[in-house]
């Protein structure tokens, strides 16, 4: 295996936890719900993950344990927000608060533990290929699911009648409302399915990325898949452009501090941070892409009249 | 059963007053039952969380100590959030002031007067000011997200921390640890009553500057400014205020404050700058801020209650073997209920048993 397969087999992995994070949290912004509690979703998401994978001995339960305590986690923003119409970035905040603190309190005890690892899945032929066998066929399977993830998102936003009764919801729901639509029952299928996402991801970091259990160990990558539903301007192919950058950008810092150039490795560390900003100041600048793609209601609360 | 909420036609005074209690009553409700479930009696955890630490006269000094940091960063965020400007990132403006009111001690050692401790407090705020303003600058030229941007100074703002105490202002008389030079007497905030205990002025501060920013949002027209802008900024414009003016001033008053934090507990609590000077005060003062209703004296109240639950965690670690770390949970599940509480503010619940089907279908909604 050369070394730029090596390099780009390592970006995606860093890549799918942010992926499967952000296009869960663009589902929620497009039905018009911004949960700024994706890190807390995703922190729970690991501790849960990595505890099942290490009692079970399978990382399927603890993938599975990981995407439910992520809906879950998330009712209870949507139960605040939704039913009882509290303001949604302030709940989104209590919501990542509970859940690094709930984490750290569950994974004391995980501390310094191994992980159980998920292998690569192993195609006879087409694994072996050479220079691309790898990166194509020879992957964990959540990096297969993370691009059907995507594609299926893009598939179901825009092209299926559903998805443009949630779109119509995030745009405009009064005028979902009078025409019948269900805009709260909507909504709360929109945040959990961006909690099971978030969970997914956390679990996944916990698992393959660095299959052990730190506290915090998301790191802000929560707040990174929020920034690039932004940076994608709400649609589901650019959030997967904008994850294998921030990929990109995670893996080359790291190489470069192995490397021992000579930059301190913290400045080195802070450059997906810098670069998360360096991006949206980019994105935000241009007010006719963000004009056209925000979903219009996103954030405002809704209390059906009767 | 569903549950609907019933517009009042007029903010509910009762619940206002109220709402602050319902949530900690809720939150008490809940830990006793978590800790019934951990196996451990619910009244003995309550009281060393919360009575314990309030019986001796050293622990009330400790209880200030946290409390000021809590309180100061809080206050200036009841600005920011008041005016709907989402400063998140008061943890890097924390950071950003200890390093700033640290020049001083750590680069001129040997410059020794009463002057240096006021011009470290000032460096303090100007630094916290000047990080907070960052995201302001950002948000009112680019439009950016200021949630985003302010969040990941924060993890810059670290990052930078620690490579100064590891790299250039690492102590050359210190073995190698991670940490400065130890900050000489005129660099040191002076103690409150030292004879009875160690809480220094920061509490002071705390005081002075929540009584001085209640005064501002509830006596003066800046104030009324901040809370036009905040509900109503289209309203705001038609008064000839301006709003990225605003941005500015919530930004900087609330960076500054938690620059003076930062650096007042560099000075009076750790005598020096280590890798880690912060136990998430930034992040917790948002709870302390929504606690006292974004009203700064309530804020006072609200601090010395946050900073209880740290040093009830403490107590309770080494007492009853109960893991620091529940303290976090259960600040986050005290936002959660003060978030939920404050619905009844505006709205009266009513639950209604499941409706007739086709009265649901008529409604054509949930």
């Amino acid at each position: 295996m050369g070394m730029l397969e090596a390099i780009l087999i390592t970006i995606a992995t860093a890549a799918t936890p942010l992926l499967i994070a952000a296009v869960g949290e663009l589902v929620v912004e497009r039905s018009g719900v911004l949960n700024l509690g994706v890190e807390g979703m995703m922190v729970m998401g690991a501790v849960t993950g990595f505890g099942v994978a290490l009692t079970t001995g399978s990382p399927w339960l603890g993938f599975l344990a990981a995407t439910a305590v992520g809906a879950l986690f998330s009712l209870l923003f949507a139960f605040l927000t939704l039913t009882l119409v509290t303001n949604q970035v302030a709940t989104g905040l209590a919501l990542t608060l509970l859940g690094l603190g709930l984490s750290g309190m569950i994974g004391e005890s995980f501390v310094g533990l191994p992980g159980v690892k998920l292998g690569s899945i192993y195609i006879p032929f087409l694994t072996d290929l050479p220079l691309v066998g790898k990166l194509l066929f020879g992957q964990d399977p959540i990096f297969y699911l993370s691009l059907l993830l995507t594609g299926g998102v893009a598939y179901f936003l825009f092209r299926t009648r559903a998805g443009l009764t949630l779109r119509s919801v995030g745009d405009n729901h009064a005028s979902a409302h009078a025409l019948g639509i269900n805009v709260i029952l909507i909504r709360y299928l929109a945040v959990m399915f961006g909690g099971a996402c978030a969970g997914l991801a956390g679990g996944y970091l916990s698992i393959v990325y660095t299959p052990q259990w730190v506290e915090n160990m998301t790191a802000g990558r929560g707040w990174i898949a929020l920034a690039l539903v932004v940076f994608a301007s709400w649609r589901p192919w650019r959030v997967l452009a904008g994850a294998y950058l921030f990929g990109a950008v995670t893996i080359g810092q790291l190489h470069a501090q192995a490397l021992g150039i000579g930059v301190p490795s913290q400045l080195l560390s802070s450059l997906p941070y810098l670069a998360t900003v360096i991006v949206l100041v980019l994105i935000s600048g241009n007010r006719r892409l963000t004009m056209i793609n925000t979903p219009a209601s996103l954030g405002r609360p809704f209390v059906p009249d009767r | 059963m569903r549950i609907e909420l019933v517009k009042r036609p007029q903010q509910s005074a009762l619940f206002s007053a109220l709402s602050p209690f319902i949530a900690l009553v809720l939150t008490l409700v809940a830990g006793a039952i978590m800790f019934s479930l951990l196996g451990k009696s619910p009244l003995d955890a309550l009281y060393y969380y919360f009575v314990d630490p309030l019986r001796e006269i050293w622990s009330l000094h400790e209880l200030a100590i946290k409390a000021a940091p809590l309180i100061l960063i809080a206050v200036g965020l009841s600005v920011c959030f008041l005016s709907n400007n989402w400063n998140i990132g008061a943890e890097g403006q924390f950071i950003a002031g200890a390093i700033a009111g640290s020049i001083l001690p750590v680069m001129f050692p040997d410059f020794q007067s009463w002057i240096v401790l006021p011009l470290m407090l000032i460096m303090g705020m100007i630094g916290g000011a000047a990080y907070a303003s960052v995201p302001a600058f950002l948000k009112t030229r680019f439009n950016t997200n200021e949630i985003l941007t302010s969040l990941m100074l924060v993890y810059v703002a670290q990052l930078f921390l620690d490579w100064m105490v590891r790299g250039p202002w690492r102590n050359p008389a210190g073995m190698n640890f991670p940490e400065t030079r130890d900050f000489h007497q005129y660099a040191i905030l002076p103690e409150i009553w030292s004879s009875s205990g160690r809480a220094h002025w920061g509490f002071v501060f705390a005081l002075v500057a929540a009584v001085v920013v209640w005064f501002m949002l509830s006596r003066t027209l800046r104030g009324f400014e901040v809370k036009v802008l905040g509900q109503s900024p289209r309203a705001g414009r038609f008064a000839g205020f301006s709003s990225s003016q605003m941005v500015f001033f919530a930004f900087i008053v609330s960076g500054a404050l938690a620059g003076l934090a930062g650096i007042s507990e560099v000075s009076g609590a750790i005598g020096q700058l280590r890798p880690t000077i912060s136990p998430g005060y930034g992040f917790t003062a948002i709870i302390v801020a929504f606690l006292g209703r974004l009203n700064p004296l309530g804020i006072i109240a609200a601090g010395l209650i946050l900073a209880l639950s740290y040093l009830g965690g403490e107590a309770a670690q080494i007492s009853i073997g109960v893991s620091d770390k529940v303290v976090r949970a259960f600040q986050g599940l005290l936002l959660f209920f003060v978030l939920g509480a404050d619905t009844l503010i505006h709205y009266r619940i009513r639950f209604v048993g499941s409706a007739p089907r086709n009265a649901e279908v008529s409604h054509g909604n949930a």
